[in-house]
């Protein structure tokens, strides 16, 4: 079978199951006699397992499986959870992150992973019982892959039937499905494949016997057994697998769970059989199952009734959202069109059209939305490392997970993120010690919260900890030259702050592990304002930090003020403008050969746009100006321009790679009538 | 003649500047674009005419007269933009005319001739020489050389 195709969903599928794993580790460490915890956790890793397997990464499937020993240990109460054996499980948890990785940049998906084996093993032999427990169940996996057929009686373990009596509490089947290939099918792994689509489209496959490894090498002779807990009826399952070509037989038994329960041997089943050819008789002998803990996938997301989404790749998001800017550029023209005709036909039809593409346009762009928890989510397993790396007691709440944020946004802020969390229990978080000397409970408290406000979404990283001491930072910017003796000491607590992004500045004595690795703080806040953001850092003596960063909803629309430079087109960034005037020759004064204006008692300068692009001359002067108000953080300042055209959503567009960092030139866009306009960087402007 | 010894071929898009005729090779050549309005972008290069949409994509131009320091004409209808690929770089060059394609065996292709204190040969691949023609083929990675565009325009802005 071609399992290219199915790679990306692999790795994603993949992903997703080692995220759920790492959730729930930490869930685990906090409650470690939940049960459920560790059957969620065996459930992921399990499906991880065989996705593993059936696409040949052995490594992978190989680690998960002892992952799964020591889980099923646990689960059986047989192994306790201590932080020594959740650490192991993590660090194989990393060791599965790296063979997805692997796999995901196009390598193999090997790795060394003796080191992480040798400890799992070291866990199940510290608990003899343990050791007892697994032996059996390799043992019987191994016994059912080299016979294909089951020994053992029919048992399904506790974590069986506990989700085959939730199905059928939740008004599912659950059926056991034994099916007959015929003698001269030829692609047996092709057919089982084929009849587990099936299975899936109907239902959720809990159990195979043999193991769908063993199914997949063709491991068996002609028959296999599946456990299935479905919606459908027998007849339909039946019929369903009956379409799949060379099948003999198939024989649906509904499982009646009170009995398993009992685990008593005998009891009521019924039987339904069929013959697709020949008119055998069924068998009435109860299928054999082994013994081993096998649940084939979950992909409860997928097939659980009610949630219907589906998987798109961003770069076709992307393709769809040009081929709709380009309709929306068309759009703009035949609105010109429509009103120079003045065809109220015409105009009618383009209007509604207008309407139509702008909802359009607010779908697409709810489908780039995705939540910050995609990458919050990978924060409380870095906390929960770190902080044991310095000793500290560290506590990661989390608010707002579910705040969206366009897809090319939140690919970005994750290593910015990262950093802020780094520095907060670096340098933030005290010492368990230092804590309690200064009567606050040992565990340091980390907020990150996310919340939307009006175009922007904030994200704010908070510790409770020692909060940023003024005078070190600014001793410390006075000795790296970063600011002058007689400047830094006129500076305002907040200022003395935001020297903690100037670029190669370190306030730690020693450098840690943690913060020791070359990138300051003005790495963060680059990155931040490359994505049209902005970031800012309070603090007090004592009481803790808080860095909060703000960024645009999306990357690619921004809301402009267009405006005519003589007979040129510029766009500028409404996020920048605090006003428009309009001004008489006469209120324009002059300091020292600068043009400025007295703006609410401010006295600001004034650029000429004209000038300032050097834009050919072809309108007079008026003796009124155009004014627009702009301004960059406490400094403000005044465009120039001839007229303004007004308000406008544009799609932002790169100048490309060869007009890289044009002066005061942010990007361009393309307006109705085809052409290209240029975004006006208005951060370059005001010095 | 064997396999073997087969001479090479490059196809190349002819176009012309003031009396001469120049080649690039057609797999560089994206599409042939009739002249449209081109927005000028302030503090660039002088030979950086400025971006046009290029079917959504905001491209750049350049006027290849004004690198190549001939003097500049009034567009004409004959005027193209040649829109052109090298590297990562997508740029469109505004040229006279562009109206061939020819096959050039890589044998008639001779090294760009050395004149003392004579033009920059520096862009130029080489000097085909097809029958009466002569084409000057381009180096266009060299065209578009980003550095000396940087250099410039970092001496502009200070200057």
């Amino acid at each position: 079978m071609d399992k290219s195709q199915y790679l990306d969903m692999f790795i994603d599928e993949s992903k997703e199951h080692l995220q759920a794993v790492n959730d729930n580790l930490l869930k685990l460490e906090n409650e470690p006699e939940n049960v459920a915890i560790v059957n969620e956790i065996f459930r992921s890793a399990h499906t991880l397992k065989g996705m593993a397997a059936t696409m040949g990464y052995e490594d992978l499937a190989s680690l998960t499986h002892i992952m799964e020993n020591v889980l099923d240990g646990i689960r059986n109460h047989k192994i306790f959870v201590s932080t020594e054996i959740l650490d192991v499980v993590f660090e194989s948890v990393d060791d599965l992150e790296a063979m997805v990785m692997s796999i995901a940049s196009g390598g193999d998906g090997k790795r060394d992973v003796t080191k992480t084996v040798a400890k799992f093993e070291k866990i199940e032999k510290g608990e003899s019982v343990g050791v007892h427990m697994n032996q059996t169940e390799v043992a019987s996996t191994q016994e059912s892959i080299i016979s294909g057929i089951p020994a053992s009686l029919e048992l399904y373990d506790d974590f069986e039937v506990t989700v085959l009596s939730q199905a059928t509490e939740q008004g599912f089947n659950a059926n056991q499905i034994k099916i007959s290939l015929r003698e001269d099918c030829i692609l047996k792994a092709a057919r089982v494949y084929m009849i587990f689509q099936v299975l899936e489209q109907i239902g959720e496959v809990i159990k195979s016997t043999p193991t769908v490894d063993a199914l997949e090498e063709e491991n068996f002779d002609l028959e296999f057994t599946v456990t299935l807990i479905t919606k459908e009826t027998n007849d339909d399952v039946r019929n369903r697998i009956l379409k799949v070509s060379e099948v003999e037989k198939v024989a649906v038994i509904t499982l009646d769970l009170e009995s398993y329960k009992r685990k008593t041997i005998d009891s009521e089943v019924h039987i339904e059989e069929t013959k697709k050819e020949t008119a055998q008789q069924a068998p009435t002998k109860r299928q054999k199952q082994n013994n081993s803990v096998e649940t084939t996938s979950n992909k409860e997301k997928v097939h659980s009734p009610g949630s219907k989404t589906i998987r798109v790749n961003i770069e076709r998001l992307d393709i769809l959202m040009n081929l709709f800017e380009e309709l929306v550029i068309d759009r703009g023209r035949l609105e010109q069109i429509a009103s120079d005709l003045k065809s109220s036909e015409l105009t009618e039809t383009v209007e509604h059209m207008s309407r139509i593409s702008g909802d359009l346009q607010s779908i697409i762009l709810n489908m780039r939305m995705v939540p910050v928890e995609q990458v919050f989510n990978r924060f409380p397993r870095m906390i929960r490392a770190l902080a044991k790396d310095l000793n500290k007691k560290v506590n990661l709440e989390i608010i707002g997970a579910e705040t969206e944020l366009d897809r090319t946004v939140i690919d970005e802020i994750g290593d910015p993120l990262v950093h802020l969390l780094r520095n907060s229990i670096d340098h933030g978080v005290e010492k368990p010690e230092q804590r309690q000397n200064a009567e606050k409970s040992d565990e340091g408290k980390i907020t990150l919260k996310a919340y939307h406000s009006g175009n922007h979404v904030f994200i704010e990283v908070s510790d409770d900890g020692a909060g940023i001491n003024r005078d070190k930072v600014l001793k410390k910017a006075i000795e790296s030259g970063v600011v002058s003796e007689e400047n830094g000491h006129n500076l305002t607590d907040k200022q003395v702050y935001e020297l903690l992004f100037s670029s190669g500045f370190s306030t730690v004595d020693v450098i840690s592990d943690v913060s020791g690795r070359g990138v300051g703080l003005d790495v963060v806040k680059n990155k931040i304002e490359s994505l049209g953001g902005h970031v800012a850092v309070d603090s007090v003596l004592g009481e803790g930090t808080t860095f909060s960063i703000q960024l645009p909803l999306t990357l690619s629309i921004i809301s402009v003020m267009l405006v005519e430079v003589q007979k040129e087109k510029y766009a500028i960034p409404l996020s920048t403008i605090i006003e428009t005037a309009i001004v008489k020759d006469k209120d324009i004064l002059a300091a020292h050969n600068q043009k400025v204006i007295d703006f609410r008692g401010n006295i600001i300068p004034l650029i000429n746009l004209t000038d300032f692009f050097d834009v050919p001359k072809t309108l007079k002067q008026d003796s009124y100006h155009s004014i627009i108000v702009i301004r960059k953080g406490e400094k403000m300042a005044g465009l120039v321009v001839d007229s303004f055209i007004g308000q406008q959503e544009i799609v932002l567009k790169s100048l490309g790679n060869y007009l890289t960092n044009v002066f005061a030139i942010s990007g361009a866009t393309i307006l109705g009538d085809g052409q290209v306009a240029l975004i006006v960087d208005c951060n370059a402007l005001i010095k | 003649m064997s396999d073997g010894n087969l001479v090479k071929e490059v196809k190349v898009i002819v176009f012309q500047l003031k009396d001469e005729e120049y080649g690039v090779e057609v797999d560089q050549v994206r599409s042939i674009e009739r002249m449209q309005h081109i927005t000028r972008v302030p503090r660039t290069l002088d030979f950086v005419k400025g971006v046009i949409n290029l079917r959504g994509v905001v491209t750049p131009i350049i006027e290849l007269r004004k690198r190549f320091g001939i003097e500049e004409i009034e567009t004409t209808d004959s005027t193209r933009i040649i829109i052109v690929a090298a590297g990562n770089l997508e740029v469109g060059l505004i040229v006279d005319a562009a109206n061939d394609v020819v096959d050039i065996p890589n044998n008639v292709v001779e090294p760009p001739p050395e004149v003392v204190g004579g033009v920059e040969v520096d862009y130029l691949r080489g000097v085909a020489k097809m029958d009466k023609r002569l084409l000057i083929l381009l180096n266009l990675d060299k065209v578009l050389n980003s550095t000396e565009l940087k250099e410039t325009k970092f001496f502009k802005a200070n200057g």
